[in-house]
């Protein structure tokens, strides 16, 4: 398995009326802006590669679907080690 | 119709949160300590692959590190612990509203009325294990029974990870071989009496004669045969429910050993203000003090005595706790810890019978310094106001008992 890492990110966020959050967009760095383009699933769920426990939105980026986890009020994604 | 019980018990719980989150350290031996600068340093949980190297929950930091030479260390992050706790409970929440809390790794759930709708207890069983290991990654075994004691039973049965059933089909073949020891309440002194009457195994205990054990233990003998016999009859109780507080007590192991009276006094002050607030806190006076110690070599005892009038003035708690001390402790060791408790709790609005001698006006000043002291320090913060006997002795003196203690223990029997 590639190593990954816990990677705490900026992103921006909807809060709805009736209290939901909707991440639109994940600022993974400088000069990866990631647009989400749909969110398929929140569940609460721990994260076994890099740990950590909190909501766990599944989100399709570009066509793919990766994890973004919100847990104690920051964000993070289980990121691949450069 | 027999009730359905399950008692659910997460694995080695704070390692296992430590485990989760720093996937780095899950195949190293672990252990979460208290601190060792204040001398808590006692290993407060270790993993699987500490505990086959002898490394035991209460044990000595630097014990556990000569059986385990290469033992990681974490010190606890309670919050964290109390955050796993909770989500834990709000799965629970999913299939019963009888959910009953044991220290933050262990609760009872009363199922009777849910099997109808979430299936056998097995099956809500294996849902809540399943849960529990996807949305919080660690793991727990469960025990499924009819009745609180068992159902303990079973969750300590097998481990980790593990469900084990215990109904009046298998009972006797698998706990009757136990150890008496394993039934909760039977501790190091009841174990001693009860194998000093031959019984060692749970079966040995349910087959006895009652009269024996009464005439052993008192009426906790008959209650431990109950227990035996897979016959407890005690309910879950209730989410929310809070009990009747009965006593109210602190205590502290400091960060040097007490060596004379002085550092006694000391020490009694400090916990007596705390005992006193909380006791306010909860509207309340005791009519008993009790004192404990416990020496360098871990011989503790306790004494108390009932008060003629009850009281929520920790100076008054503080000077009967230090009479009782007085007469009761010689100073063959120095002491390790030391604690007070106030018990007995009357409510404070209830009539208290007055005295004609001056005694009292007294006591009700006191009161109200205590109670100005109170409103102080959650204004602007516990070192705002200090008796000026603390700083005598600044290592002693910086103890803050009241903030500063975390989880208490709970009793079974709701007291």
């Amino acid at each position: 398995m590639e190593e990954r890492e816990k990677r705490y990110v900026p992103v921006i966020v909807r809060f709805e009326a009736d209290g939901k959050l909707r991440p639109l967009e994940i600022e993974f760095d400088q000069a990866h802006r990631y647009p989400v383009d749909k969110i398929l699933d929140v569940r609460r769920a721990a994260c076994q590669s890099v740990g950590g426990v909190g909501d766990r939105y599944t989100c399709r980026i570009q066509g793919k679907e990766s994890y973004l986890w919100f847990e104690k009020g920051r964000w993070f994604v289980a990121a691949k080690r450069q | 119709m027999g009730r359905h019980i399950l008692h659910v018990d997460q694995n080695c719980f704070y390692a296992s949160v430590e485990m989760q989150r720093h996937p780095e350290l899950r195949d190293k031996p672990l252990a979460v300590c208290g601190s060792q600068e204040e001398r808590h340093g006692i290993v407060l949980a270790a993993n699987y692959v500490a505990k086959p190297f002898g490394v035991k929950t209460g044990m000595a930091v630097w014990q556990a590190k000569q059986r385990c030479p290469h033992l990681v260390t974490l010190p606890p992050d309670m919050g964290e612990y109390i955050r796993f706790s909770q989500m834990a409970r709000e799965i629970f929440e999913d299939y019963t509203d009888q959910i009953e809390p044991f220290g933050l790794d262990e609760s009872w759930l009363d199922i009777t009325g849910s099997v109808g709708m979430f299936g056998s207890p097995m099956t809500i069983a294996r849902e809540i294990s399943r849960r529990i290991k996807f949305e919080l990654g660690i793991t727990c075994s469960i025990g499924v029974s009819d009745n609180k004691i068992t159902a303990k039973l079973g969750s300590d049965y097998k481990k980790p990870d593990a469900i084990t059933r215990i109904e009046r089909d298998n009972y006797r073949e698998l706990v009757y071989p136990l150890p008496v020891e394993d039934l909760l309440y039977v501790g190091p002194a009841t174990s001693k009496k009860l194998r000093g009457l031959g019984i060692g195994t749970i079966g040995r205990l349910a087959q006895a004669p009652t009269d024996t054990l009464t005439r052993k233990l008192g009426k906790m003998g008959m209650v431990l045969q109950t227990f035996a016999l897979g016959l407890d009859p005690s309910p879950v109780r209730k989410s929310g429910h809070i009990p009747n507080i009965k006593s109210v007590g602190n205590s502290a192991t400091t960060p040097r050993d007490m060596t004379c009276d002085s550092d006694v006094e000391l020490m009694l002050l400090l916990l007596a203000e705390s005992v006193a607030s909380r006791m306010r806190e909860l509207a309340s006076r005791c009519t008993v003090v009790e004192v404990s110690v416990r020496d360098v070599e871990l011989n503790s005892f306790c004494r108390q005595r009932k008060l003629e009038t009850p009281t929520c003035s920790s100076d008054e708690i503080a000077r009967t706790a230090y009479g009782l001390f007085r007469q009761n402790y010689r100073w063959v060791r120095p002491l390790r810890s030391i604690g007070v408790r106030g018990a007995g709790l009357v409510e404070a609005t209830a009539g208290t019978q007055l005295s004609f001698y001056p005694e009292d006006a007294r006591r009700d000043k006191w009161e109200r310094i205590d109670g100005a002291v109170d409103h102080l320090r959650q204004r602007y913060g516990y070192r705002s106001i200090q008796r000026a006997r603390l700083l005598a002795d600044p290592l002693l003196g910086a103890i803050n008992p009241k903030d500063d203690h975390t989880v208490h223990p709970v009793g079974y029997f709701g007291g």
